[in-house]
């Protein structure tokens, strides 16, 4: 991967570029954010001009690593005004690692209005007119390009919330069964939209394999890291048998899933919505209960669903989606909350901010609770047509509290919190305040130490060494997002010797060097200070680094915990 | 003693989900597992009423017991 691809849509060209020296360790988030940090200027409309919207696969992106196939999205998020970065399976990872590009920057924006397609190949991007998809959603965009050129075509894509710029839109892309997979989080496909580029088709049949520096050692070493991957009993069983969904029952019987819009810490129906639930419908159907967001996943923890006559209804269902609208919509009926997952999947909205979105909708009045048919018919008609109601919505779970005057508004920096409620799961709600990007859990995922006991166990009801705890996970996630790969590599690593020295191994074996498991925490290190340095230049302090108020004066049942950090505390995390 | 027993995950293959089971006094969470025949490294998390509690912890009778084999996602 020797190649920066960049895209200017003000004068429609592309540059290719060689990767400056200081850029040639980075991969995935270590490169996008590095990118993002060094060109966009951290004042900037994140759907101006300035803003810079960054692919970049991860360093064994391409190799026959085990989990390595995810891509990297950066830019300014609009949802947060942060830095962000978005990682997604689907095959364009590995597309991008076979056609040698390290990066894509697209920059600039077209005269107004004009939506273009992208294809990108080995001689770099030419620019189409696309103004035939306007108005088109993410499966008709998928179906289009297939036609256009064949089944093979790697495709990035927005739907309409991506066109019209709500911040809640994501960029989906295509996996390998023709579906599709998110760049999720922070309102990327906004960026893509107000850059004018509606779709990004790839052809990298005239790529070639990734060079591998030391063959040998690359091969002994992912063996291993394959092996831990199916000996831990997380990744080998838990998670292929089923999928993330699994975390309903365990984190309802802690006491701490979000339920009713953050109301409760414990769901009565709970197990019409659990994995154990999703498995024996998917089972009983003759669904697939495994399934690869990426080429050369062994963990297989997404799952195909299908509806009584075997049609499919959606795939890649996950933990925080069935959580945001079984749960915190209190909609029971999991055919209904599959059916919404799809919608969101074909119009582009990031499926944790769609949930809390819909859940406070219902806080605000304007759903009923748990009417699982009406929320698919504002997903599709309100915020899939962009009507000033669908706006208010896709604009984000902020945007619906700040249009209705609510104050249970479940967000930090602008985005929604997701499936763990931080009053009794502590560690967790360190990382949704201090990470650079937002309420995100997969920052630094305390649930691991907190719940699930994987990698030592730190009682999630008590402050005790949550912020040690959040810190130490946030700047390993960090390094590991800039591998490319999976974030479920983390329980392995956390708990068999051998799982992260060989990930180390392979990346040594891959470019012929020679890092040590120290310096890949300091690159974590690196990652997060170059974004905090971001954030705190775009005008961000110490101020934003909270949750919101009514966790401290709200006690979440059954524990009756409230959020008790001091600023002081959380400012600890910084301490590094 | 009574204590009520939930179960997750693989630990409800040809077991239960909810039951209520009888132990004799100053039985611990270990004593409920080989009770249940689930080998001790298969669990991963044990709660009583909610919170996580050790193999060794000596139950009270009227509890609640939650166990659950290793798992994980997010």
């Amino acid at each position: 991967m020797n190649k920066i691809y960049r895209v200017n849509m003000k004068d429609l060209t592309c540059k290719i570029e060689e990767v400056p020296a200081a850029w040639a360790g980075l991969g995935g988030r270590g490169l996008t954010s590095t990118i993002v940090a060094a060109e966009v200027p951290p004042t900037c409309h994140p759907l101006g001009p300035n803003n810079k919207l960054v692919f970049a696969p991860g360093l064994l992106a391409g190799t026959a690593a085990s989990q390595s196939g995810r891509m990297s999205a950066g830019a300014k998020s609009p949802l947060t005004g942060t830095i962000k970065e978005s990682n997604a399976g689907g095959t364009s990872a590995q597309s991008f690692a076979k056609l040698g590009i390290k990066a894509m920057i697209i920059e600039g924006q077209p005269a107004e209005g004009k939506l273009y397609e992208l294809h990108v190949n080995n001689d770099g991007v030419t620019f189409h007119d696309a103004s035939a998809l306007k108005g088109k959603q993410n499966f008709d965009v998928v179906d289009a390009m297939n036609a256009k050129y064949s089944p093979k075509i790697g495709v990035v894509t927005i739907g309409v919330p991506g066109e019209e710029r709500m911040k809640a839109a994501n960029i989906s892309v295509k996996d390998p069964d023709q579906k599709l997979r998110s760049h999720g989080r922070g309102g990327l496909g906004a960026v893509m939209g107000s850059k004018g580029v509606k779709v990004i088709t790839i052809d990298d049949s005239a790529g070639s394999k990734v060079e591998i520096a030391d063959p040998e050692k690359f091969r002994a070493a992912a063996k291993v890291f394959a092996k831990a991957m199916l000996d831990h009993p997380v990744t080998g069983e838990g998670l292929p048998i089923y999928g993330t969904t699994v975390l309903i029952n365990i984190i309802n019987e802690a006491g701490g899933l979000p339920t009713k819009n953050f109301r409760y810490g414990t769901c009565e129906h709970h197990d019409k919505v659990s994995g154990e639930t999703l498995h024996d419908v998917i089972a009983g159907r003759g669904g697939s209960t495994k399934h690869g967001c990426h080429p050369g996943c062994i963990i297989q923890c997404s799952q195909v669903y299908v509806d009584e006559n075997k049609e499919y209804i959606t795939s890649g269902f996950e933990y925080e989606t069935i959580w945001g609208l079984g749960i915190n919509c209190m909609i029971e009926d999991l055919d209904d909350c599959a059916r919404i997952d799809n919608a969101m999947d074909n119009i582009g909205i990031d499926s944790i901010e769609g949930a809390v979105i819909l859940g406070t909708a219902m806080e605000a009045g304007m759903i009923p609770w748990g009417d699982g048919k009406e929320c698919l018919r504002v997903m599709n008609e309100e915020i899939g047509k962009a009507t000033p109601f669908g706006r208010i919505l896709g604009n984000g779970t902020k945007s619906v509290g700040d249009a209705y005057g609510l104050t249970r508004v479940a967000v930090v920096k602008g985005q929604a919190i997701p499936a763990y409620d931080p009053r009794t799961i502590k560690g967790i709600g360190v990382t949704y305040a201090m990470s650079t990007m937002g309420a995100d859990h997969t920052a630094g995922y305390a649930i691991a130490t907190n719940i699930l006991q994987v990698g030592g166990h730190v009682d999630p009801l008590k402050k005790d060494g949550q912020v040690e705890l959040s810190r130490n996970l946030c700047i390993a996630t960090a390094a590991v997002d800039s591998t490319g790969m999976c974030i479920f590599v983390a329980f392995p690593a956390l708990d068999i010797a051998e799982c992260l020295p060989s990930l180390i191994d392979m990346i040594n074996a891959r470019y012929g060097i020679n890092l040590s498991g120290d310096d890949v925490t300091e690159l974590g290190k690196t990652i997060m200070k170059t974004e905090k340095a971001f954030n705190d230049a775009a005008g961000f302090s110490k101020a934003d680094d909270r949750l919101p108020e009514f966790f401290e004066y709200e006690p979440l049942p059954p524990h009756n915990l409230v959020w008790d950090f001091t600023g002081e505390e959380l400012d600890e995390f910084w301490n590094f | 003693m009574k204590i009520t027993v939930k179960l997750f995950a693989g630990f409800r293959n040809d077991r239960f989900k909810v039951d209520d089971l009888e132990f004799p006094e100053n039985a611990t969470v270990a004593d409920v597992l080989g009770a249940l025949k689930i080998n001790e490294p298969e669990l991963g998390v044990a709660m009583i009423n909610g919170r996580h509690v050790a193999k060794d912890q000596v139950l009270k009778g009227g509890e609640t017991l939650s166990l659950f084999p290793k798992v994980g996602g997010g």
